[in-house]
């Protein structure tokens, strides 16, 4: 390996407006190697990444390629500078053609200026083929899977002959069989002499092919070095600042009643036969790879989709929730995977958005009480522990820890018996994801019973009492946590039968 | 954001102060409170319409069948009295808002059950309501002559020194008001317009507030379609042709985003107040009323982009100071 950089920050700085993003951020990217960029939610990742791929021009600082200075004031400036970025949910066209994503920008022309749609095609082809990617070049990008996506983004990266390539949380919607596509697919572009600036919040992925790491604390540079050379207590404790204890509450497993249970529930198209029970006091994981079927069947519970057949039934008595206000009003709540889309109304204060489904009780005679909703919101937001300036705060002004934290203390408002957290803690950083779960444990101390949906392994070993495997739309197993091991997990979810995971 | 609408409905404020004061350097009695009342009066109908159509805009819909349906209420109620003098006015007032409400319930329900784009939907129905018109009239008009003294005299009555027209723009522009801001269904107009998603998963019914919106504006329509037909004494196929445009309008200039989510009644009262200077300051001051069109054009779209500057997103906020700052 080469010592010199190929790509090389020093002394970037950033601020918006009453907000200072990066400050003295400094960075080296090496050829054939991995850098991960490491720090909670709001450490200032997406800004640095911003700025090297010329969305945002920092206020002080150098960038330099190969050691020669360089200014990216647009987005071309950089993909000609040889930087590209992957990104969390890829910016693609959904209405082109896979050749033409390949291209766009720098398509190949002939002699009379227009685009070569022959030689396009078939070195997109080439491309692909060599990547093993088993993608037709000449199909509408709509009809491929995210994890399809990436691979053409990475095609991208490779026909633009990049020499730094950032992925930003690439493999945050991929299931575990794609992240080790992925995986290879890296290696093929460390092998190719390429700069890779990972960023991820998974220790596991970036132990698995980081060879360097830099981490990111309030927008300044905390800590660099080998990843080989560092422990991961090492790189969290630099993270947060504070050592980290005892990554998830310890709690006795409890056998109340049964509150929840669903019966055979089925979907014509996304799920078949699921019954599964749910008790007092319990957390019920569901583990799954993306796309099981999991969100869907909670879906169904909360009275978003119909079932076609199958039954609910709580405390004993048979309930058909027809829509997610039925749902709330039998006591079933559902804080969604898709925070920003799904769970809060950004753009409204923090107070609104907590008390907009209990209007009923803080309202009297059909007129609301903004006393009442106040009082309401900050009970529940000071128990979660959300940190806010006011509770008329913009929603949106929030990091995704404190938004999700906002969802639960609207949903905990209804007083529900049941709630439903549909991968609570992805793409929230460490420090909330432990409150998250500290909360979890809490909650059914005091006797409610949760279901959590969850592709994280630690997290659904660490905090489920029983665990609900399903794979494509059934349900595979129900399994009690007791000296359960990873690998059976990943085993039943991945449908691989049992000699050859051994 | 309460802040920056505030700042907004100000610098409205101030364009209207402004119109009146250069108008009134050319033509002094202009300014004079009599004539302000006046202006008023003449605006209160659009006023009303207006804050109907908010209702609508803020669940990222639009009701374009307002001035068709009040067209059609105006001349069943006018019709009703020319046959039946006997009725008395109020529940000619209460049937004129029930049809309209029922005319809206229709716009409503299609969107609701049916899903059907709010812009396909209207568009149909103020064909619908407008072909109405011609086939209970057979296509004649209802004139001062036959219409009843009282169904002519109810809204010039003076009151506390305003006609009764104002004071039905005051009242309902209260009502609508409360609605907006301490309501549950006002809530769930800026919720869903805000984020329809969202507001799903909160256990909003989003048709069903579509709906309300849809019977709110058509109830508006209905009441104006009385009080425009009384104002202007006459009953014709052709009344309020075209206005729908105008009502959204002066919710534009008012700072209703048309995205749906973000308007205040106070806004879309100065935006129809605006309008209703303009129309009354350029014929007084001798300009060509063919200018007038293009002067309303250009406030909507100086409107329009001070709005979008305002909605322009603040960006990210990344430091853990900022956040508790």
């Amino acid at each position: 390996m080469t010592d010199q950089p190929i790509l090389t920050l020093s002394g970037i700085s950033k601020s918006f407006p009453g907000v200072r993003a990066l400050h003295n951020v400094s960075l080296e990217l090496y050829a054939g190697q991995v850098t991960a960029l490491i720090g909670e939610n709001g450490a200032g990742k997406s800004t640095l990444v911003k700025t090297l791929t010329g969305i945002y021009q920092p206020d002080a600082g150098e960038i330099a390629v190969n050691g020669q200075k360089v200014t990216l004031p647009t987005a071309h400036s950089a993909s000609a500078a040889g930087i590209t970025a992957i990104h969390q949910e890829t910016v693609l066209f959904d209405e082109l053609t896979v050749a033409e994503n390949i291209y766009l920008g720098h398509a190949p022309r002939n002699r009379f200026g227009l685009i070569d749609w022959r030689k396009m095609r078939s070195e997109a082809r080439l491309t692909l083929d060599a990547m093993a990617a088993g993608i037709d070049p000449d199909i509408k990008l709509r009809e491929l899977g995210i994890a399809k996506k990436h691979l053409v983004a990475v095609a991208r990266a490779l026909s633009i002959d990049a020499s730094v390539v950032i992925m930003d949380e690439p493999t945050a919607a991929l299931s575990q069989k794609e992240i080790e596509e992925l995986y290879v697919l890296i290696d093929l572009l460390k092998q190719d002499g390429k700069a890779i600036l990972f960023i991820s919040h998974k220790f596991d992925e970036i132990y698995r092919i980081a060879d360097r790491f830099t981490v990111f604390r309030d927008g300044e540079q905390v800590g660099k070095g080998m990843i080989a050379d560092t422990s991961q207590s090492d790189i969290v404790q630099m993270m947060v600042g504070r050592p980290v204890e005892g990554i998830f509450p310890s709690r006795q497993a409890a056998s109340g009643d049964v509150v929840l249970e669903a019966k055979g529930l089925s979907h014509p198209t996304e799920f078949n036969d699921i019954s599964f029970s749910v008790r007092k006091g319990e957390i019920l994981g569901f583990y799954g790879l993306v796309g099981a079927g999991r969100s869907e069947v909670m879906q169904a519970v909360f009275g978003l989709t119909r079932p076609s057949a199958g039954t609910l039934s709580l405390d004993g008595a048979t309930i058909t929730p027809r829509s997610p206000a039925d749902a709330v009003e039998a006591g079933i709540v559902y804080v969604p995977e898709e925070r920003g889309k799904q769970g809060v109304i950004t753009g409204e204060p923090i107070f609104k958005n907590v008390s907009l489904p209990s209007l009923g009780t803080t309202s009297r005679a059909g007129f609301l009480r903004l006393a009442e909703e106040f009082a309401l919101a900050r009970t529940y937001t000071e128990r979660l522990d959300l940190r806010a300036s006011s509770l008329s705060q913009n929603v949106s002004t929030l990091s995704g820890g404190n938004q999700q934290k906002v969802v639960i203390a609207k949903w905990l408002a209804t007083l529900p018996k049941v709630i439903i957290l549909d991968e609570p803690t992805k793409g929230i950083d460490i420090g909330s994801k432990a409150a998250v779960h500290d909360f979890m444990a809490e909650l059914v101390a005091q006797g409610l019973s949760v279901i959590m949906v969850s592709s994280e392994l630690p997290e659904v070993l660490g905090m489920s009492d029983r665990i609900v495997v399903m794979r494509e739309g059934r349900m595979v197993d129900t399994l009690d946590n007791k000296g359960l091991k990873p690998e059976t997990l990943v085993r039943l979810a991945a449908g691989i039968a049992e000699d050859m995971a051994a | 954001m309460n802040r920056l609408m505030k700042h907004r409905e100000v610098w409205l404020a101030l364009a209207i102060v402004l119109v009146v004061v250069l108008v009134t350097l050319r033509f002094s009695r202009f300014a004079q409170p009599t004539n302000l009342l006046t202006i008023f009066n003449d605006t209160s109908i659009l006023m009303m319409l207006a804050l109907g159509q908010m209702a609508v805009i803020l669940t990222r819909s639009i009701d374009l069948s307002m001035a068709s349906n009040l067209a059609l209420t105006g001349m069943i109620v006018a019709m009703l009295n020319a046959a039946f003098p006997g009725v008395p006015i109020p529940a000619l007032m209460a049937l004129s808002v029930l049809i309209g409400a029922g005319l809206g319930a229709f716009n409503g329900v299609l969107v609701w059950k049916l899903d059907i784009p709010p812009i396909v939907v209207t568009l149909g129905t103020l064909t619908i309501f407008r072909g109405m018109v011609f086939v209970i009239s057979g296509g004649a008009w209802v004139n001062a002559a036959q219409m009843s003294p009282d169904f002519i005299a109810f809204q010039r009555a003076v009151f506390l020194g305003l006609p009764v027209l104002s004071w039905f723009a005051i009242v309902v522009a209260a009502l609508f008001y409360v609605l907006m801001t301490r309501t549950p269904l006002g809530r769930a107009f800026y919720a869903i317009g805000v984020n329809p998603t969202a507001s799903v998963y909160t256990g909003i019914n989003v048709g069903r507030t579509k709906f309300m919106a849809f019977v709110i504006s058509g109830a508006v329509a209905g009441l104006c379609g009385y009080l425009w037909i009384s104002r202007y004494v006459i009953a014709s196929t052709e009344v309020a042709g075209g206005y729908e445009l105008t009502i959204i309008a002066a919710c534009v200039i008012g700072g209703v985003s048309i995205a749906g989510g973000i308007g205040s009644v106070g806004g879309v009262l100065l935006g129809a107040i605006f309008l209703g200077v303009i129309n009354n300051a350029l014929p007084v001051i001798n300009i060509s009323p063919f200018w007038q069109m293009a002067i309303s054009g250009t406030a909507i779209l100086l409107a329009v982009v001070l709005n979008a500057r305002g909605e322009r997103s603040k960006g990210r906020i990344i430091l853990k100071t900022a956040e508790t700052a």
